[in-house]
């Protein structure tokens, strides 16, 4: 009897459908972070408090790409919490460099409608670090101790040579001076330090290397660097909707972490390969919390780490895979019309084509920013970036090849008398199909990369991995996220050398014979 | 019955002598008219302006009485059967498909179709089993052949070729100018054919109009432009293609 059959797998579907329902309900703390180790780290000691709390279960959003696409998710409503520091909330969040304590903080969030924890403890301000040895040679123990040594070669990161808060006001108001300035990368600079090619770096005061390397860190003694203390930036509504679960994190995690537990925790991942849930499990455990470390082994290796992503791999595929199929098909169902417009009203058709090659020059991590405050964080708003991206190739390829037909056939289907529609559809587009096809090939070939940068909104796919190699700067973890993207582009444009045999028509693919 | 008032066309670069200047010209009924001229000389020209494809800037063209204008284009191209030299077949359609689709694009029933493309190919003797071959898969004369079945299919009154027969070889140009010369007599077609073939003009021509730099030089049949030329361009213009006398003799 297959209506029997067919009501029963309904009745399933259905239970199944429930059940999932059942398991999305309830309350959900949403816990967020940058993409860099310590964030990580820290977002992840929330989402186990918060778990091992009971009250809700955790959605987290980790690895968003800086403080502006993290703040504006927390703020429109997609984030419930996230770790910050009070230097950032004060100059790139509240605009207000002058804001130093923290109840004036407090209360300026408060406007936001957001809260600000006790501090969670250690402070991860800029330093300039030296060698032990060159510490011990030339009796240096704070910055002012650094002045008149005119004969040192300094490496800084990027962002500290332009930030006021950086190396112009250091400079001046310590009245420093060195030889040579020169730009590196932050886990360069340790080792160019460790190789005695540089003499001072510029370090962060909680840096996993602080902890085990001969570094010495100098004293911020006449009080240049703002303070940067971790909190926990959290919305009202968190506090309000759990207060056992903010009582929770209040106490197992404020005042808990000092410096040197930071340095370390952080040096455990970056310098031993563990994970962070791991890392995060057996400092709660350690640090009286009521659970043990989760079943989790403290030695868990980079080894176990990377077989944990490789796990990962099957889901993150399908991310990849429905952001990529998803985005191309929609750009096809705008950009086809578009590049038919286009090719019809030629003046219009150049606005269109500016408009649509615009687009394309918006970096990428801007156009996803851009979306967040339209569409918030996750999947949706990286569809609608990528679908943006992807136009450009299908509207122009479109328009490139519907404009460069044979003027003759073109002519000819007028004097057979096929209008509009019937000329478009049975002779303009199978005419101008290879050209079209490209188009969306190349397309599709581009989303697979740009797809990857989807993870820094929340849209998950092959960049989680990426992202988060790149903030252990572990150089496998990148590789298993880009390795699988490139063999994704690889199989997208076979499967494209497919299609072209069947959507092109037969006789455009037979070389003409010369006329006889 | 095609007829030509004093037609000027200038495409507007500035410098340039006009396309066409003052063209007049009738095609009675159920005859061949042949446009002879050289490359340039507004030929093609004529023909677009014929189907309403561009517009003159001077002067009146009508088909079978109906004046040429974007109001009666449509009207004007259902009459007319339109060839060009390369054949302008679709490649993604089939011989049978590209004869079809005026039809097609008018509703007709697929079976009606078929019968009338069976029909023409007994009539311009083209096999059938090439019809479901692609364009490319055709010789140059058979390609030529399918272009005129598509430009009869509808069985318009009137037909414009645009050197139709060029692209080909001599062999098979020889062979299709007997056959088209007996078809539109056949068939009681009004053509307008355009060469720069003296000899294609021949053998086609009931009147002939010799244009140079889109101006006419003479009209008439092929013994008056021989006989009486009316400059010495027409004389030169006809000998250039004659074989030489030496040739001549092998024949």
């Amino acid at each position: 009897m297959p209506g029997a059959r067919v009501a029963a797998v309904l009745a399933v579907g259905l239970l199944l459908v429930a059940a999932v329902a059942a398991a999305a309900e309830g309350p959900v703390v949403r816990v967020g972070c940058k993409s860099f180790t310590e964030s990580y780290l820290l977002a992840e000691l929330i989402a186990q408090v918060v778990e091992q709390t009971g009250e809700a279960r955790v959605e987290r959003k980790f690895g968003l790409g800086g403080t502006g696409i993290v703040y504006t998710a927390l703020a429109s409503g997609e984030l419930d919490v996230y770790p910050e520091y009070t230097g950032t909330i004060a100059r790139l969040i509240l605009k207000d460099p002058a804001l130093t304590t923290l109840p004036a903080i407090r209360s300026r969030v408060a406007e936001r409608g957001l809260v600000v924890s006790q501090p969670l403890g250690f402070d991860n301000a800029y330093a300039l670090a030296v060698a032990r040895a060159t510490a011990t040679r030339l009796g240096l123990r704070a910055l002012s101790d650094l002045r008149g040594h005119r004969e040192l070669t300094a490496a800084f990161d990027p962002g500290f040579l332009d930030r006021d808060d950086g190396w112009p006001g250091l400079r001046q108001h310590y009245g420093l001076e060195f030889r040579d300035v020169r730009i590196m990368e932050h886990a360069l600079a340790y080792r160019a330090l460790a190789s005695g090619r540089i003499d001072v770096i510029t370090a962060f005061t909680t840096d996993g290397q602080l902890a085990r390397q001969d570094v010495a860190v100098l004293a911020d003694d006449r009080k240049f660097f703002p303070d940067y203390a971790a909190v926990l930036l959290a919305r009202r509504s968190l506090v309000d909707r759990l207060p056992r679960t903010w009582a929770a994190l209040e106490r197992r995690l404020a005042g808990r972490l000092d410096n040197a537990t930071m340095a370390r925790l952080n040096a455990e991942v970056d310098l031993d390969g563990r994970g962070f849930a791991a890392v995060a499990a057996s400092f709660l455990g350690s640090a009286g919390g009521l659970d043990s470390a989760d079943g989790r082994g403290p030695l868990e290796s980079g080894r176990e780490r990377r077989s944990m992503l490789a796990r990962e791999l099957p889901a993150l595929t399908l991310q990849h895979l429905v952001l990529v199929a998803v985005s191309l098909a929609v750009a096809m169902a705008v950009g086809l019309p578009l590049g038919i417009l286009a090719a019809r009203r030629r003046r219009l058709g150049q606005l269109e084509l500016m408009g649509v090659g615009v687009l394309q020059t918006i970096p990428a991590l801007a156009l996803l920013s851009f979306m967040i405050p339209l569409f918030g964080i996750g999947r949706v708003p990286a569809l609608v970036a990528l679908c943006l991206y992807a136009l450009l190739p299908i509207v122009r390829n479109t328009y490139a090849g519907l404009v460069s037909l044979d003027p003759q056939l073109v002519d000819m289907a007028a004097v057979i008398g096929l209008d509009g529609w019937k000329r478009l559809g049975w002779v303009e587009l199978p005419l101008a199909s290879v050209t079209i096809l490209a188009g969306i090939k190349t397309s599709a070939v581009l989303t697979v990369g740009t797809a990857t940068l989807a993870a820094f909104i929340g849209g998950g796919g092959y960049g989680t991995l990426i992202i988060t190699g790149l903030a252990l700067n572990d150089a496998t973890t990148i590789l298993t996220g880009a390795v699988p993207a490139a063999l994704m582009a690889l199989a997208v444009h076979g499967l494209f050398e497919v299609l072209d045999r069947l959507a092109v028509p037969r006789g455009l693919r037979i070389r003409a014979r010369p006329a006889r | 019955m095609i007829v030509l008032r004093d037609v000027t066309k200038n495409f507007g670069h500035v410098g340039d002598s006009p396309a066409l200047d003052g063209v007049s010209l009738t095609v009675p009924a159920d005859t061949t008219h042949v446009l002879l001229g050289g490359s340039g000389s507004g030929k093609s020209t004529l023909l677009r302006l014929v189907l309403g494809l561009v517009e003159p800037d001077a002067g009146e063209i009508a088909v079978d009485g109906v004046t040429v204008g974007p109001a009666t284009r449509a009207v004007i191209q259902r009459r007319i059967g339109y060839v060009v030299q390369e054949g302008a077949l679709y490649p993604h359609l089939s011989a049978a498909r590209n004869v079809g689709l005026p039809a097609r694009a008018r509703g007709w029933p697929a079976a009606a179709i078929d019968a009338r493309v069976g029909e023409l190919a007994r009539i311009v003797d083209f096999r059938r089993p090439l019809l479901d071959r692609y364009p490319a898969e055709l010789s140059g004369g058979q390609r030529q052949r399918v272009s005129l079945m598509r430009a009869l299919v509808l069985d318009p009154p009137v037909l414009l070729l645009d050197e139709p027969l060029g692209a080909l070889d001599p062999i098979t140009r020889t062979e299709l100018q007997g056959e088209l010369v007996r078809m539109f007599r056949e068939l009681h077609k009004t053509v307008l054919l355009v060469t720069h073939d003296v000899r294609e003009a021949f053998v086609f021509g009931t009147s002939i109009t010799l244009l140079e730099a889109g101006r006419v030089v003479q009209q008439g049949t092929f013994a008056d432009l021989a006989r009486r030329p009316a400059t010495p361009l027409v004389t030169e213009f006809l000998k250039a293609q004659a074989p030489p006398p030496a040739m001549a003799e092998y024949f």
